[in-house]
């Protein structure tokens, strides 16, 4: 493997070119995204009106270069058909294609498994997104920055508060240069409280040669032996499914970010803007409101307009009914075809498709499922936790539970019954009041 | 016929209600709690009512003096400097209780029930001896003092057994007393106990009967039973057909028992009841759902809240979507913020709340 110091855009006199990946995961990945996962795949779960994917996707059609993008992961192929229609239909000069991976082959594995398909036409360097990543993806400047540093990569980081810092992969940089130093995925010990955000731009010279050396590196030697963090490694070893399967498990964050930081021009874009990730269903409430501050920012056409019953910002599709007496928002998402009656109250919440909620109820803090009915009166009630804060649990009496309730499909509360802190999975029906418990 | 009510203080245990008025003074079932018992003692004839206090008494002294007139009765207050037990205050109060032969009835203030006055004069009267005392039929007596009476004779009591383990009765003092003023000379001036000492005492010589109550019961003293207490009259006044009651034709009566006050401004599409009181002046906003709670004189509850198992205070305001629950009591002038839940909150005076309060707790 040779080190590239050759500045990508010199190729042939012609402007560099730019691809897209959007890494999705698998099925068998979503088990923190229930119940709400139970029925749809995450990437496809809205927020803010919109699949979670499609925040992204929106992202890559602002860098008018990109003409193509690779959707990979291990979903069935039929998952994404329809998003990948609805793509071509509003932006035809873009390819969008999804790339299926038959066992889970680690966010960098897959990348290598399909490096033909990313590398054909010959593209100077390619953004990964992770899905599961809520922020308002500064693509143009992780692109100027690249750039400018003549990089190899880089790296989207953003700080969090130094204790939550070591549940992320920690970045230490130099102030001045950008340039990152050192990388350490979820370490034991504070390193530092710059995050990696999951946003990545590769040149393609520098990437599969580094990831093919780790692959390398894997089968010549016991892995991980550059990892420091004997945590990450415990975490690490239970999590893959069979030997024949793990070998074959690279992973960006765990595998190749640290090397690239020792031995490539390795560049981070830190964003003062909002992140945060999206991996436990109740994550879909920060998430939501982030996503409609921004379109809300922007001015989005798409926002119900304010006035006394609609706190901006408020999504609400437009064949939902909402009655005129209800008082929605900040930060709500109403689906298609919902039914909120008179006098209703809803806060930092998701109402998804074919929900009812019944007269006078009150819905805080909370995901109601497709097709579930809140009763008359009812309050269905999560715990508000800060927008920065990156956890969606909270404790009480003693207990940890999650502080976004959350109803799965087809679930029904009861005229007048409370329901706190609780995550209740499909075809439920509560009748008496509950608080801080799973309903199976 | 005279009457002495045995006050004692300020009903700590009614706070934070008692907080801002002494206990008689608190409205129950959209009146003063004493007036029930004022009210009831002058249909039986009574003419003269000692309210046994040990604390100033100004301000009951001035919000009853109306009344005196309105039921040609004479309150006198005997305050105690020291209290002086359940005995006590009627030796201090000898100088009325004792001026001529005629019984006296001895009440706990905090008792509610449909007072058998007339009845239980004349039935003293029958038997003849120095006292009666009114019992209740309870469910669970052994939480109570329980009488047991004679084996050959219907009403004379044999003797109490304070907290019975085994099962020797159901019927417990009801807290209502008939005495003949000779009991006086039983009681001495000094800390004293009417059912610990005066009672065994005249057991002892065969003196003492009982009256069996019935319908309802209820020592209102504290939040808890003062709201099942409202329950139990607000039912009791629904046997009787009483005019007191909101008419269950009214569209937002919901399973009767509503007692709304003619000044109180109810909204549209409410839900109200079943055992519910709204006081003088209160306003009700659109879609509010109220049941089994007491709304007191100028109060404000706002549109769509939830109030359940809750006493509102004099002029505290509930906001829109708040959910009050599990006996929360609100002291007076207080705010509970848009959307906030209560549990079991009790809530001082003056205070304004704007997080939720998910357990049981005092708010200070």
């Amino acid at each position: 493997m040779a080190t590239l110091q050759v500045p990508v855009r010199g190729k042939a006199g012609g402007a560099p070119t730019t691809k897209a990946v959007i890494l999705v995961g698998g099925p068998s990945r979503g088990t923190r995204f229930r119940p709400l996962s139970l029925d749809l795949p995450k990437p496809l779960f809205e927020v803010a009106g919109h699949p979670i994917i499609s925040h992204c996707f929106a992202a890559i059609t602002r860098v008018p270069e990109i003409r193509e993008v690779f959707i990979v992961g291990y979903y069935d192929e039929s998952v994404f058909r329809d998003f990948i229609k609805d793509c071509s239909r509003s932006h035809p000069q873009i390819s969008v294609r999804y790339l299926r991976e038959y066992q889970a082959l680690g966010t960098a594995g897959g990348l290598y498994h399909f490096r033909d398909a990313i590398l054909k036409g010959r593209p100077d360097r390619f953004f990964v997104l992770n899905a599961d990543v809520c922020c308002s993806f500064p693509l143009d400047q992780m692109l100027r920055l690249f750039e400018e540093k003549d990089a190899e990569a880089v790296i989207l980081g953003t700080r969090v508060p130094n204790d939550a810092a070591s549940n992320f992969g920690c970045i230490v940089s130099d102030a001045h240069s950008k340039r990152v130093l050192h990388y350490v995925e979820k370490p034991e010990s504070h390193i530092s409280n710059l995050i990696n955000c999951g946003v990545y731009l590769f040149s393609t010279e520098a990437i599969f040669p580094s990831i093919k050396s780790a692959i390398k590196r894997r089968t010549d030697r016991p892995r991980l032996v550059s990892y420091p963090s004997s945590d990450a490694l415990d975490s690490y070893l239970p999590a893959g499914d069979d030997d024949g399967e793990k070998n074959e498990v690279i992973r960006i964050e765990q595998d190749i970010l640290s090397d690239l930081a020792d031995s490539r021009q390795f560049y981070v874009l830190e964003t003062k803007d909002f992140w945060r990730q999206i991996k436990t269903a109740g994550s879909a409430v920060p998430a939501n409101a982030l996503y409609l501050m921004k379109a809300f920012q922007t001015q989005s056409e798409e926002l119900a307009k304010p006035s006394a019953n609609i706190l901006p910002p408020v999504f609400i599709h437009p064949t939902a009914q909402v009655d005129p007496t209800a008082k929605l928002g900040p930060n709500v998402s109403i689906g298609p075809r919902a039914v909120i009656g008179a006098g209703v109250r809803i806060k930092e919440a998701i109402v998804l498709e074919d929900a009812e909620i019944r007269h006078d109820a009150c819905v805080l803090y909370a995901i109601i499922g497709w097709s579930s009915r809140i009763g008359a009166w009812a309050r269905v009630e999560g715990t508000p936790t800060p927008v920065r804060e990156h956890s969606t649990s909270v404790v009480k009496n003693g207990v940890k539970v999650q502080s976004i309730t959350i109803l799965g499909k087809e679930c029904a509360v009861g005229d007048e019954v409370r329901v706190q802190n609780c995550v209740c999975l499909p075809y439920k029906e509560l009748k008496r009041d509950v608080q801080n418990e799973v309903i199976m | 016929m005279k009457a002495l009510i045995l006050v004692g203080g300020f009903g700590t245990r009614l706070r934070p209600l008692t907080l801002t008025l002494p206990k008689p003074l608190v409205e129950f079932g959209n009146r003063p709690m004493i007036l029930h018992q004022i009210e009831a003692l002058a249909n039986a004839g009574v003419k003269d009512i000692v309210l046994a206090v040990n604390y100033r008494p100004e301000m009951m002294t001035a919000a009853l003096k109306k009344y005196e007139q309105e039921y040609g009765v004479n309150i006198e207050y005997s305050v105690e400097t020291e209290p002086l037990g359940t005995a006590g205050p009627l030796k201090l109060a000898e100088r009325i209780l004792g001026k001529d032969d005629t019984p006296m009835f001895v009440l706990n203030s905090d008792v509610i029930c449909d007072y058998p006055f007339k009845e239980l004069a004349e039935f003293h009267k029958a038997h003849g001896n120095e006292g009666t005392i009114v019992v209740t039929k309870v469910e669970e007596p052994s939480k109570y003092g329980v009488v047991v009476h004679k084996p050959d004779h219907p009403s004379r009591i044999d003797r109490f057994v304070e907290k019975p383990v085994e099962f020797v009765g159901n019927r417990i003092n009801a807290g209502l007393y008939i005495l003949n003023p000779s009991i006086l000379k039983r009681i001495e001036l000094r800390p004293t106990s009417i059912e610990q000492e005066t009672f065994p005492a005249m057991v002892k010589d065969g003196q003492l009967h009982s009256f069996d109550l019935e319908g309802f019961w209820m020592d209102v003293g504290q939040p808890k039973d003062f709201l099942s207490g409202t329950c139990l009259y607000l039912s009791s006044l629904t046997k009787k057909g009483s005019k007191l009651l909101t008419p269950a034709t009214e569209s937002f009566v919901n399973g009767g028992n509503v007692m709304i006050d003619p000044s109180a401004k109810i909204g549209q599409n409410c839900k109200i009841g079943p055992n519910v009181t709204i006081g003088p002046n209160v306003v009700v906003g659109d879609g509010v759902r109220l049941q089994r709670c007491v709304l007191l004189a100028g109060s404000k509850i706002k549109e769509h809240a939830w109030i359940k198992s809750t006493i509102v205070g004099w002029n505290s305001t509930v906001g829109r979507w708040a959910r009050l629950e599990n006996v929360s009591v609100l002291g007076d002038d207080v705010t509970i913020g848009d959307e906030i839940y209560c549990n079991g909150a009790s809530v001082l005076p003056h205070k304004s709340i704007k997080a939720n309060v998910e357990t049981p707790a005092i708010i200070m």
